[in-house]
């Protein structure tokens, strides 16, 4: 929690709360979204249904915002080109469309439909959170984006979206492990703290050589 | 069999991101030369090298910390420690590797060294405060 309000206390003392307005919004939700938990977890205890409806809800809410948040950073690369509505469109197709593959594979299964359906929507977000960041990292390079505060927001969101996507491969491979439970947390803090650190390291106006970006020169 | 893909799949983003994050951070001290100062203590004579960096680091421990600077160094100490194990043992298999490797030690050693010479005046800056004082 430490971490989401002192990226919004970053982003507030620089100015960029309102320039990077969904990022803030995410990180707002998941501060109402922990509160939340803990009150419930207090009253109705761990094993609870509640607590468990109230954890994959919130947790599907937020992905939902996250993914808004990815659309947020990939119109303002793409906004030189003005395809923002472009992206904005393909984004809420893609949204919709991850919703109803999810449904219809949850819809076979004999669990609880309502529970399901947060789990695996949650969990399938995140991987095509992973390859949209994936792509807009992709037309970062193209479009030789330059602007420092962008370009590390989108690497950050694609190492936490890796790591999430990864650890909940991981989970379904092996589910002994529980990798999952320990990764959270800590991603959980990595993505608020990577930003406030990019808002407080670097101004608006910070430029990045292109060329040293890609990963593995050509 | 798509958990498999999944896991595959995230662990090369994972690991392209942790790089070009890494990158991004170095490519940030690029354009800062090295100061007077820092060739001095160092040794440093035209640009950084790979082998200097672990001879910064130790001096840079020796300086007042700088909040801003911490974070930015653990990440790029990670990254070295990274490079240092893909050139022994992936760059044996693939050689091409190394000259990449070694470019990459070389800018970490730059952004510490970089890092070196703001802490060498801040210090400057509190013995002056001192002194007035």
């Amino acid at each position: 929690m430490g971490a989401g309000v002192y990226f919004v206390s970053c982003s507030l003392i620089r100015g960029a709360f309102f320039r990077y307005f969904f990022l803030n919004l995410y990180v707002i939700l998941s501060l109402f979204a922990d509160l939340g938990r803990q009150g419930i977890l207090r009253f109705y205890g761990v094993d609870s249904p509640q607590y468990m409806y109230a954890y994959y809800y919130t947790d599907c809410l937020l992905t939902v915002t996250l993914f808004i948040a990815v659309i947020s950073l990939a119109s303002r690369v793409f906004a030189e080109l003005n395809l923002s509505r472009h992206v904005r469109f393909v984004a809420v197709l893609l949204l919709l469309g991850t919703a109803g593959f999810t449904y219809a594979v949850v819809a076979q299964s004999s669990e609880l439909l309502a529970t399901r359906f947060a789990v695996e929507l949650s969990q399938n977000l995140y991987f095509v959170g992973l390859v949209l960041t994936y792509l807009l990292w992709g037309a970062v390079l193209k479009l030789q984006e330059t602007r420092t505060r962008l370009v590390q927001m989108v690497l950050s969101l694609g190492l936490y979206f890796s790591a999430y996507a990864g650890s909940y491969a991981l989970l379904n491979l092996a589910p002994q492990y529980e990798v999952a439970k320990y990764v959270a947390p800590l991603l959980g803090c990595f993505l608020p703290i990577s930003w406030a650190l990019t808002i407080m390291r670097y101004s608006e106006d910070a430029r990045l050589m292109p060329a040293r970006l890609v990963a593995v020169p050509r | 069999m798509m958990a498999a893909f999944i896991l595959a799949f995230s662990l090369l983003t994972l690991l392209m991101f942790f790089v070009s994050y890494c990158r991004s951070l170095t490519a940030s001290s690029l354009h800062t030369s090295i100061t007077e100062d820092v060739r001095d203590v160092t040794g440093i004579q035209v640009r950084a090298a790979g082998r200097d960096y672990a001879r910064v680091v130790q001096i840079l421990q020796l300086c007042p910390d700088r909040a801003e600077d911490r974070s930015g160094l653990k990440i790029v100490a990670a990254y070295y420690s990274f490079l240092n194990l893909l050139d022994q043992g992936f760059a044996k298999l693939f050689p091409a590797v190394r000259p990449w490797a070694e470019e990459e030690r070389a800018s970490c050693a730059h952004f510490a060294a970089v890092a070196l010479g703001r802490r060498i005046a801040l210090n400057r800056e509190m013995l002056a405060q001192q002194v007035e004082l």
